[in-house]
C-alpha cells in the first residue's frame, strides 16, 4: 500500500467502498442494462431534431444557399456562428484528456472518456457547416490538395480557410485515435463480460483483441503520454486557426491580434460548460455519482470561472484597443456592437459569459449541482451569442451606409442548427448506452490512492 | 523442450508486484503478466526494456514536417506560382510564414497517426484479432503471471503458492 500514498488533504476522487470488481460492474451496467423510458424519450426528441435538420440540409443543397437568411452585406451568419460554437465546445474534451494528463491531474480520469466523446461528436457537427456552406457540396473534395483534371490547379496554402481544413481534420482524426486507443482496454472488459454471442462479437471487434500484457500496457501509457503531448499544442492551434479565419481579414471588428488567445479561452469556457451539462445528467441517469463526484463538477466550475474571466478581459481589451487605435471604423464597429441594433445580443453575451461565471467564486454555489447545471446552459447560450455578435455585428454595417442591413434567420437556418444539436445528442445518447463511459482501467489505477475507502484505511493504519 | 507454463492468478496489484520480484529473484522465467490496468513499475520489476515508441513518434513528426514543406513548395512555388492578392509566390522563404500552420498540422498528423499504427502493429492489435488473455477475469480484477516450467514442476507450483496466489493452473503454451 505504501506505493499508493497520496496526501491526506486531497479529497477522494472515488466515493464509497469500491473494489476493482465494483468499478467493472458499475461501468458495465449502463451498457448491459436496458434503456429506460427517459432514454427513449430523449432519443426520440434528438432523432426528430436530427431529421428536421437533415431535411433542412437537403433543402439547402437542392435549392441553394439562397434559402438561408444571408444577404449581400451579411454573407456569413448562423452557419459560421454554429461552426465556431461547435468547434469551441469540442475543445474541452482534449483539454481534459491531454492537458490534464500532462499536468498529472487525476480527476480527469472520471470524465475524460465522455469529454472526448463530446469532442468528437461536436467536431462532426462543426465540420458540417463549412461543407454545406460551399453550396456545391459535391465539390467538397476541392479543399484537399489532390491531383485533378486541371493538372496544376492546387489549393491556396496562403488562405486561413485552407489552414482550417487541415487543422480541423487533423484535430478530428487525432482525437478519434486518442479516444479509441484509450477505449481498447475498456472494450476488452465489456467483451470478457459479455454473455450474448452478438455482444461478444461486437466488443471483440471493437477491442482489437486487447489482452492486457505488461508490454502492451507499457506502450499504451507511452502512447497516451505522447498523444497528450501532441494534442495539447494541436488543440491550441485549432482554435487559433479558427480565429485566423476572422483575424487575417480586413473587417473592423475581426482584424484583431487578440483573437487567437481569446478564442482559445472562449472555446475552453464553452466546452467545460457543455461537459458539465452532459455529465450532470449522465452521472445521475447512469448511476455514476461515485466516479463523477461533486468535486469534479466543482473543479470544472473553477475552470469555467477562470476562462470566463479571461474572455471578459478580452472583451474589455477589445473595446480599449478600438478606442486607443484612433481608427474611426474600428471604433464604430465596437460602438455599434454595444449600442447598435444588436445591443441585446451584446448584452446577452456580456451577462452570460462575463457576469454569470463570477457566481462561482462562492463555494456554496459552485458545489450546487442544480446551480452548476443552470450556469452551464447559460454559458452555452452566451458563447453562441458571442460568435453571433462577432460575426454578424461586424458585417451588417459595412463601409457603405447604403448597404447597411440586418440579418434574420430563415426556418432553414434554424432547422440546420437545431438539427446539429439533435445529431449531437443522437450520437451522445447512443454512446452512453454502448460505450464504457468511464475510463475504468485508468480509474482502477487511482483506486488505492484516491479512493475514499483506501484513503480511510490508510489513515487508520497511520494512527 | 516443454512448452508448459504455470498461470498463477492474483487478486491484488501489490501482491502481484511482490510476487514478480520474488519469482525473478528465484531465477524463474516470467513469460507474461496480464493485468486489467497498467500497474506502475511492473515493467521494471519484470525486467522489460523501455519502449522506443516515443522516438518513432518524433521521427514520424519529422517526416510529416518535411513532407509538408516539400508539398507546399511543389504546389505553390514550383509547379504553378501565382500572384494571389498582390503577394506573388515566387520564393519559398518569403512565402514560408503562411505555410507554418500547415507545417505544424502535418507534423502532428504524421506523428500521431503513424505512432498509433506502430503501436497497434507492435502489440498486435487490429479488428478481428482474437484476444489472448488466459482468463476473462484479467480485464476485470484479476492479475495473471505466466511462469515457464523449467525443471521441477511441482517445486515451482509450491513456490508460487507461497507468493499469495489465489488460483494456479498448469497449461500447455501454444
Amino acid at each position: 500500500m505504501s506505493s499508493h500514498y497520496e496526501a491526506p488533504i486531497r479529497r477522494p476522487l472515488i466515493v464509497g467502498e469500491k473494489s476493482y470488481h465494483d468499478i467493472t460492474v458499475e461501468v458495465a451496467a449502463p451498457v448491459e442494462g436496458k434503456a429506460n423510458k427517459l432514454w427513449w424519450t430523449a432519443f426520440a426528441i434528438a432523432l426528430t431534431a436530427f431529421l428536421w435538420g437533415l431535411g433542412s440540409i437537403i433543402y439547402t443543397i437542392g435549392t441553394g444557399i439562397g434559402v438561408w437568411g444571408l444577404n449581400k452585406t451579411v454573407g456569413w451568419a448562423w452557419d459560421i456562428t454554429n461552426f465556431v460554437w461547435w468547434v469551441g465546445i469540442g475543445h474541452a474534451g482534449t483539454l481534459i484528456s491531454a492537458v490534464l494528463l500532462l499536468f498529472r491531474q487525476k480527476w480527469r480520469m472520471g470524465i475524460n472518456r465522455s469529454a472526448e466523446a463530446m469532442t468528437i461528436f461536436s467536431v462532426v457537427q462543426a465540420g458540417l457547416f463549412p461543407v454545406i456552406h460551399m453550396g456545391r457540396v459535391w465539390n467538397a473534395h476541392f479543399v484537399l490538395p489532390i491531383p485533378n483534371q486541371f493538372g496544376t490547379l492546387w489549393t491556396n496554402f496562403n488562405s486561413p480557410l485552407l489552414w482550417d481544413v487541415f487543422a480541423i481534420s487533423t484535430y478530428l482524426s487525432v482525437s478519434l485515435v486518442f479516444w479509441w486507443t484509450g477505449l481498447l482496454p475498456d472494450f476488452a472488459m465489456l467483451r470478457d463480460r459479455a454473455v450474448r454471442p452478438f455482444q461478444k462479437k461486437i466488443y471483440s471487434l471493437l477491442s482489437f483483441g486487447w489482452s492486457g500484457r505488461a508490454k502492451d500496457w507499457q506502450r499504451f501509457e507511452e502512447v497516451s503520454l505522447v498523444l497528450a503531448g501532441l494534442a495539447t499544442p494541436l488543440v491550441l492551434s485549432v482554435h487559433t486557426i479558427v480565429s485566423f479565419d476572422f483575424a487575417t481579414s480586413v473587417i473592423p471588428g475581426w482584424h484583431t491580434t487578440i483573437f487567437p488567445p481569446y478564442f482559445v479561452a472562449g472555446a475552453v469556457f464553452s466546452g467545460f460548460a457543455m461537459v458539465n451539462t452532459l455529465l450532470i445528467i449522465m452521472r445521475k441517469v447512469s448511476n455514476l455519482e461515485a466516479y463523477i463526484t461533486k468535486q469534479h463538477i466543482e473543479l470544472m466550475n473553477i475552470v469555467i470561472m477562470i476562462t470566463g474571466s479571461i474572455v471578459g478581459c478580452a472583451y474589455i481589451t477589445e473595446l480599449f484597443i478600438a478606442w486607443y487605435s484612433g481608427v474611426e471604423y474600428e471604433q464604430y464597429a465596437f460602438l455599434n456592437r454595444a449600442t447598435g441594433p444588436y445591443w441585446w445580443a451584446y448584452l446577452l453575451m456580456m451577462s452570460c459569459n462575463v457576469f454569470s461565471p463570477q457566481f462561482m467564486w462562492s463555494k456554496r454555489l459552485r458545489q450546487s449541482i442544480t446551480f452548476s447545471f443552470i450556469i452551464s446552459i447559460v454559458v452555452n447560450i452566451g458563447m453562441w451569442f458571442e460568435r453571433f455578435v462577432i460575426i454578424v455585428t461586424s458585417l451588417h454595417r459595412d463601409y457603405l451606409p447604403s448597404s447597411w442591413t440586418m440579418f434574420s434567420p430563415t426556418f432553414v437556418d434554424i432547422g440546420i442548427f437545431v438539427g446539429t444539436i439533435g445529431f449531437f445528442f443522437v450520437l451522445f445518447l447512443l454512446y452512453a448506452r454502448t460505450f464504457p463511459v468511464i475510463a475504468q482501467a485508468e480509474v482502477k489505477t487511482i483506486l488505492k490512492s484516491s479512493g475514499e475507502y483506501y484513503k480511510k484505511l490508510r489513515d487508520s493504519n497511520h494512527e | 523442450m516443454s512448452n508448459k507454463v504455470i498461470q498463477a492468478m492474483y487478486n491484488d496489484d501489490d501482491v502481484l508486484m511482490d510476487a514478480v520480484k520474488e519469482v525473478r529473484a528465484a531465477n524463474h522465467h516470467i513469460e507474461e503478466v496480464y493485468t486489467p490496468f497498467p500497474v506502475h513499475g511492473l515493467d521494471k520489476a519484470m525486467g522489460l526494456k523501455g519502449t522506443r515508441i516515443a522516438i518513432t513518434a518524433f521521427m514520424y513528426g519529422c517526416i510529416g514536417f518535411s513532407f509538408s514543406i516539400w508539398m507546399m513548395n511543389y504546389m505553390m512555388i514550383e509547379q504553378w506560382p501565382q500572384d494571389i492578392g498582390g503577394k506573388p509566390s515566387f520564393s519559398f522563404v518569403q512565402n514560408m510564414p503562411a505555410f507554418v500552420p500547415i507545417m505544424f498540422e502535418m507534423s502532428v498528423f504524421f506523428a500521431a497517426h503513424l505512432m498509433v499504427i506502430t503501436f497497434y502493429m507492435r502489440s498486435k492489435l487490429w479488428p478481428f484479432k482474437e484476444a489472448e488473455n488466459p482468463d476473462p477475469r484479467t480485464t476485470d480484477d484479476m492479475f495473471v503471471m505466466e511462469v515457464a516450467v523449467d525443471g521441477n514442476e511441482a517445486e515451482l507450483v509450491s513456490f508460487l503458492e507461497k507468493t499469495g496466489t489465489v488460483e494456479i493452473k498448469v497449461t500447455e503454451k501454444h
